[in-house]
């Protein structure tokens, strides 16, 4: 038998395929076309998938299918998911510091969104277990009940990113949704895509179940109507929406009265539970307390 | 004196509420900058008993330059006085206001049931004593509320414009003036057409209790004087409580803007009675769910689901129960089921129940008489209706209850989640995991298990998908009327 071969180090490097995540899987665009991703000295770095409304269609059912298997996953759970998506990233460092360099990142930016990019991911896993408690209310009623309100997912929440950051911002777009038992539809910062794509790869071997995240790469301008007006989408979050965009956005996310949040992109990642809490309805629930000796027990 | 029947049942004598203890002007004026002001528009429309149809009072129709008043009289008292108040003395004013209704609630209570219709037993018992309960509570929130929202630095919001809906009038008021005064913003309200009187009374109350002026104004007028509230530039928060339909245009018409909103709009909520419930209670509950305040309730349990087994059981019960409410004169302190508020209400159930026939469902309406003169309508049951029929999708806001029957839990929790609402929902069970499984499961923002219809200052209320955003009481509703920091 032939002994293996190994490439010689001169050999020319293979390139990867950028695609999309829906359900777990990396299918290309459902409409075959794409856009140019080149660096400042106009060299192709790759070919990124223009995605489609229809990739976006596709994208909310496999999200909202896997909405309660995620949501009804013990919060614990959830924690270790969110864990261990930070040890798949941190073990590919090399990685993602390349792909923000051959976009225009200079060395200590990218080692520091890298970096911010871990802290912030095990930050959100340790929210998961201890949001709910820190947002839940027992509430002292005039009437025999006991009565109790705790924040739970909305549901399907799609996400436009933050164009100003490679990794960073793609974090910040799915990780409060999911730490919070949402799933998530994330539109990728155009100009800035790659990251998003393989931190897709990583989250796809870290134990999230397919169709938590799912990521599509394009316009935002093409996209936008489709995010906003979807009926079968509960929460809409952006960050730096144009200010003509979000007259637009009001406007159509009052077809079902979708949450919207508009967020401004900022140096420093917000560490704050309100980022889960913006996408959180609160539920009460009320049960009569039988009091034998005492009045007012009712039904 | 009590008398028996033919069929040698008793009956209950008549045991009005008297109205001789209350006292309503001829004509009320806008309340702006703690003044009664005559409206610009110089128009008045009238305000009559859905009971009688007699005329009760006219009331003030404010135009847009009544509306732009209001919100400057409120933006002088936010910048020069009330945000100027210390948190504390805030809260004595909304203490004060509390107690005011509490001396005044029997006269409160009387002119709510005349105004609106509604069982004088239960705006004694429910709306008048919870609105006062609703300022109590949040008059102590104000100097609380760093406590509230550690970490992000609660500040007031401003201007707030409130639009409130006629199904219960003074108490809604209360939702949504409490916590705004007690958050440090003042106010806008503007109450439902048909039932502005208990919020006009209710501005004499903030007069007597000498809270500063322009912290309060209260505008009358219909849709088109909403419309001028929603659309002023100086209004930094808008708080609406009505119909999905009006809720979405609002939505829209402040799409882009910086105004804060907050809505909570329409419901169609299921009632779910499972087989080893302890039906007596259940069909109470399920009585209690749609057929309180006539069913003008946005969380009313109007899509009954029953478990097959019991099915026959609960619906003889039910229609028992149903032919023993008392329907008419709401003064009568043994009436269960008051006047429809409006002759156009009654005509969207009416154009309701003729659908619900007309898809072939079985209709039952209660055997008692009503009135002839005023608004009634029959408690109504529909059996064996389907799940995509009008009667049960549509909110109908009457004393019409659609009911289905179902076989597995996963069966009934789909079916009571295939709805665009998601306001409340009910769960009659002896079974502590099965109710759990339940509540969890139904997306609703309130959900009563084993009751029904339970309100109070402390609890959260608000919807999911579009039965609106926010909530309102607890301490979850204050942060519909705060600055957060992020």
């Amino acid at each position: 038998m032939a002994k293996k071969k190994t490439p010689s180090k001169e050999g020319l490097a293979v390139m990867k395929t950028y695609k999309l995540f829906i359900g777990g899987a990396f299918p290309r665009t459902e409409s075959g076309r794409y856009y140019p991703l080149r660096n400042e000295s106009n060299e192709l770095v790759a070919n990124i998938c223009l995605s489609s409304r229809k990739d976006f269609r596709n994208a909310v059912v496999a999200a909202r299918k896997a909405q309660s298997g995620w949501g009804e996953k013990t919060a614990f759970n959830r924690a270790q998911i969110i864990y261990r998506i930070a040890e798949m990233l941190q073990q590919k460092e090399e990685l993602f510091i390349r792909e923000m360099k051959d976009l225009g990142y200079s060395d200590s930016k990218a080692e520091n969104e890298f970096a911010a990019s871990i802290d912030y991911l095990v930050h959100y896993a340790g929210w998961c277990d201890k949001y709910v408690q820190v947002f839940s209310s027992v509430n002292p009623v005039a009437s025999s009940h006991f009565n109790f309100s705790v924040p739970e997912p909305m549901g399907v929440v799609a996400a436009c990113a933050s164009n100003k950051s490679a990794l960073l911002g793609f974090l910040e777009a799915c990780i409060p949704a999911i730490c919070g038992g949402n799933t998530v539809i994330v539109l990728a910062s155009e100009n800035l895509p790659t990251c998003a794509i393989s931190m897709s790869e990583v989250i796809a071997t870290s134990d999230v179940p397919g169709g938590t995240i799912n990521v599509l790469t394009g316009s935002r301008e093409e996209l936008l109507y489709q995010f906003t007006s979807h009926m079968d989408v509960n929460g809409f979050v952006i960050w730096d929406a144009e200010s003509a965009d979000s007259i637009a956005i009001g406007q159509y996310a009052a077809e079902n009265l979708k949450r919207v949040k508009s967020y401004k992109s900022k140096e420093e990642p917000s560490l704050t539970p309100q980022r889960i809490m913006d996408l959180q309805e609160i539920k009460t629930t009320w049960h009569p307390i039988e009091r034998i000796s005492g009045a007012g027990s009712g039904y | 004196m009590a008398k028996t029947t033919k069929e040698n049942k008793w009956e209950l004598s008549p045991a009005p509420e008297s109205t001789g203890h209350i006292s309503i002007k001829k004509r009320y004026d806008l309340f702006i900058d703690g003044k009664f002001v005559a409206p610009s528009t110089k128009k008045y429309f009238d305000s009559i008993n859905p009971a009688t149809e007699e005329d009760l009072t006219q009331i003030a129709l404010a135009g847009e330059k009544d509306v732009d008043k209001a919100v400057k009289a409120a933006r002088k008292a936010y910048d020069t006085v009330w945000s100027k108040t210390s948190t504390a003395e805030r809260g004595k004013y909304i203490y004060r206001i509390a107690r005011l209704i509490q001396e005044r609630a029997r006269e409160f209570a009387v002119i709510e049931s005349l105004d609106g219709g509604k069982p004088i037993r239960e705006s004694r018992d429910v709306d008048i004593p919870l609105a006062a309960a609703h300022f109590f509570y949040h008059a102590g929130w104000a100097d609380k509320l760093d406590y509230a929202f550690p970490n992000s630095d609660p500040k007031s919001i401003g201007v707030v414009g409130q639009i409130i809906p006629w199904n219960f009038p003074l108490l809604m008021a209360a939702w949504k003036i409490a916590p705004a005064l007690a958050c440090g913003n003042t106010v806008v309200l503007k109450p439902a057409e048909t039932t502005s009187l208990t919020a006009l009374k209710l501005a004499e109350l903030i007069q007597d209790a000498g809270l500063p002026n322009g912290v309060v104004n209260i505008i009358t007028g219909a849709g088109e004087t909403g419309q001028a509230l929603v659309g002023h530039s100086d209004i930094d928060k808008i708080a609406f409580t009505g119909s999905t339909e009006v809720g979405k245009m609002i939505r829209r018409s402040l799409a882009g803007t910086s105004t804060r909103l907050t809505l909570e709009l329409g419901g169609k909520a299921a009632n779910i009675v499972f087989e080893d419930a302890a039906i007596d209670q259940a069909v109470e509950g399920i009585v209690n769910g749609i057929y309180f305040n006539q069913g003008h309730v946005c969380c009313a349990g109007s899509r009954l689901f029953v478990e097959e087994s019991v099915a026959d059981e609960v619906v003889r019960k039910l229609k028992h129960r149903m032919d023993h409410l008392i329907v008419g004169d709401p003064l009568d302190k043994n009436t269960d089921v008051g006047a429809i508020n409006s002759k156009g209400q009654l005509q969207t159930i009416e154009n309701y129940l003729k659908a619900g026939q007309k898809d072939g469902f079985e209709m039952y309406q209660s055997k008692v008489a009503v009135p002839k003169k005023g608004y009634w309508c029959k408690p109504t049951l529909f059996t064996d209706v389907s799940q995509s029929s009008i009667i049960s999708k549509e909110e109908i806001f009457g004393p019409v209850l659609a009911m289905q029957t179902f076989r597995t839990i996963d069966e009934v929790i789909d079916k009571a989640n295939n709805t665009p609402y998601g306001l409340s929902a009910g769960v009659w069970t002896d079974k502590g995991s099965k109710i759990f499984n339940l509540t969890t499961r139904l997306k609703a923002g309130v959900v009563w298990a084993n009751t029904f219809n339970k309100f109070d200052p402390s609890s959260p209320f608000g919807g999911y998908k579009e039965s609106g955003f926010g909530r309102e009481g607890g301490i979850h509703g204050l942060s519909a009327y705060l600055k957060l920091q992020d």
